[in-house]
């Protein structure tokens, strides 16, 4: 059962990255200005780099002969276990930006406490995974202060992507099944553990960038368990799966 | 090569006699090879021309992450994805080197990209070709970083400092993206019949293509003379187009592609191939703006700066209040 769990864990770790990689990879040649290219695609290289750890440390778990390419191109919606957050649309450059700090701020101290993991393995991914996450979260928490304490404009536009994101942060925080046997094995945090030390390091940022807190809202789920992703995931799927389903069996 | 029929002064070489002081001993200086440094005393046209040149050169790494942006969310594997987003962003880093080195000479990075956006200034035709199967990554890396490694090399020995400086570091990455688009070559020739099927018809799109991107024959062009006295370019295009041929044919005799061309053949006496010209009206045409994708690339990049206008300046009113509060606070 253990090893079930932490196979979902490991996707649930891989799949965020992946997907969000991907997301932020959309933005190539198209960012508002030329150091926003570099760092952008810097930060899409980043989880894909970690997406090929953590998919591959699944596939090995797994034991069913399955690679981490596999994984990511081979599997249907109701495989993946990504947050809903980052299957987000990019909307504006203040949307793509804003989501990438909610996850970020999640990530970096979701990775601070794995590098204590009980699995070496996942300790090492964490520990290299880490350096990259502080260096993001410090990114696009200054860039997401830099666009709420700006112009009318920026400050509008990010409160609105604040609106409309906001009800994608709780399902970070709730446990199911697998976090909890993941804790119980000393292999993850409890998810519940990480409410106040990322909702603190949000808070510190949104106070900064003169951006008002939503009402709480129903928080919505269903990524990390694959039970209801949004509709945006399949769209995703159809296009960065596409060579891989078109020609089966092919090297590339 | 990235920058193509960069026009110059257009008077032709000053001999000697017709040289101010100045120019004269500016020259010396050139054929001495020495480096002309951003502060030193430099001809007008050779400041103009160097903008021109360098301009293009940038635009034509801006402009050029589109072509290939456009295979990053269906790269076929992680690896692939992680490769080609690496290049992208390179292409983006040299874009950036370049705009600094024009600055030096006194043109800012928005009045080069005003330019490029209204029209005034070009980027290398190649780029507006599209990119059509998996296939083309390789091509891309393969022909196209090939030949605008066949320029920038010599252009390491340019005269003008900052230029040879970004095209120093430049060529060290153009080298990797092409022996990284001649492995998906390989990878694609070697492979299941489609895979091979994609790698011919990707070659056959971009061979010439890639010839264009050394310019028509400038042979008998006054703006080359006057650039090659300058050492702003080292080689006529014809040499360059040469070289490249003579390299390519073995690299496609090893991966079993068939170069698009019955002319070509090895001669003997001339110790070259002898390959046939692209259709220089096409070449125009593209120039133009009547290429196949300049409307869409073009496109592309207005669309990001006009929707960026917002971010830019946001981001420019809060380091200004920053700025503010921290006199305040002193
Ligand atoms: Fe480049
Ligand atoms: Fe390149």
């Amino acid at each position: 059962m253990e090893g079930a769990a932490l196979f979902q864990f490991l996707l649930r770790m891989g799949d965020n990255t992946l997907i969000l990689g991907h997301r932020v990879s959309e933005w190539c040649g198209h960012a508002p200005v030329l150091e926003e290219d570099i760092a952008l695609a810097n930060t899409a290289l980043d989880l894909i780099g970690q997406t090929q750890m953590w998919l591959g440390l699944a596939a090995e778990v797994e034991g069913q002969g399955r690679s981490a390419d596999d994984l990511a191109f081979l599997r249907d919606v109701w495989d993946f276990r990504n947050l809903l957050l980052v299957e987000q649309p990019n909307g504006d450059f203040g949307q793509t930006i804003l989501r990438q700090f909610l996850f970020d701020a999640w990530h970096v101290e979701m990775l601070r406490r794995l590098t204590d993991s009980s699995d070496a393995r996942i300790a090492a991914i964490a520990a290299k995974a880490l350096k990259e996450a502080r260096y993001h979260v410090e990114r696009s928490g200054d860039t997401v202060i830099g666009l709420g304490d700006g112009t009318d404009e920026s400050h509008a536009r990010m409160q609105a992507a604040l609106d409309r994101l906001w009800p994608y942060l709780g399902e970070m925080f709730h446990g199911d099944g697998v976090d909890e046997a993941m804790e119980k094995a000393a292999i993850a945090p409890a998810a519940e553990a990480l409410r106040a030390p990322v909702s603190e390091r949000i808070e510190a940022v949104l106070d900064k960038a003169t951006l008002s807190i939503p009402e709480t809202r129903h928080a919505r789920s269903g990524g990390k368990s694959g039970v209801r992703h949004s509709e945006h995931l399949g769209h995703l799927l159809t296009q960065m799966q596409w060579l891989q389903r078109a020609y089966p069996g092919a090297t590339w | 090569m990235y920058a193509q029929m960069v026009q110059s002064t257009g008077k032709g070489v000053k001999t000697r006699a017709e040289m101010t002081e100045e120019e004269a001993r500016f020259q010396d200086r050139i054929d001495a090879g020495e480096k002309i440094e951003p502060r030193d005393w430099m001809p007008e046209g050779y400041r103009k021309t160097l903008i021109r040149q360098i301009g293009q050169h940038a635009h034509s790494e801006i402009v050029g992450q589109l072509p290939e942006g456009n295979w990053i969310t269906r790269a076929p594997t992680l690896e692939r994805k992680a490769i080609l987003l690496a290049k992208v962003q390179d292409e983006a880093g040299h874009g950036l080197y370049l705009y600094c080195a024009a600055e030096t000479l006194g043109v800012s990075r928005d009045e080069l990209t005003q330019d490029l956006l209204s029209g005034r200034m070009k980027y290398s035709s190649i780029f507006n070709y599209p990119t059509l199967t998996w296939a083309d990554m390789g091509a891309v890396g393969w022909l196209v970083d090939g030949a605008a490694i066949m320029n920038q090399v010599p252009l390491q020995r340019t005269s003008y400092g900052p230029y040879s400086r970004a095209m120093i570091r430049i060529c060290k990455e153009e080298s990797f993206h092409q022996r990284q688009g001649y492995d998906i070559m390989m990878k694609m020739a070697k492979g299941t019949p489609e895979q091979k099927r994609m790698a011919q018809d990707a070659l056959n799109r971009f061979w010439y293509p890639s010839l264009m991107m050394f310019g028509p024959s400038d042979a008998d062009s006054v703006h080359s003379a006057q650039s090659m006295a300058w050492k702003i370019k080292i080689n006529t295009n014809d040499e360059l187009r040469q070289k490249f041929v003579d390299q390519t044919v073995p690299q496609a005799e090893l991966l079993g592609l068939t170069i698009p061309d019955p002319e070509l053949k090895w001669n003997e006496a001339r110790g070259h191939h002898d390959f046939s010209q692209p259709d220089w009206s096409e070449f125009f045409a593209v120039i133009q703006g009547d290429g196949p994708c300049n409307s869409e690339r073009m496109e592309a990049r207005r669309k990001a700066w006009d929707d960026g206008a917002w971010v830019r300046e946001g981001l420019m009113a809060h380091a200004a209040k920053k700025a503010a509060r921290k006199v305040a606070a002193e």
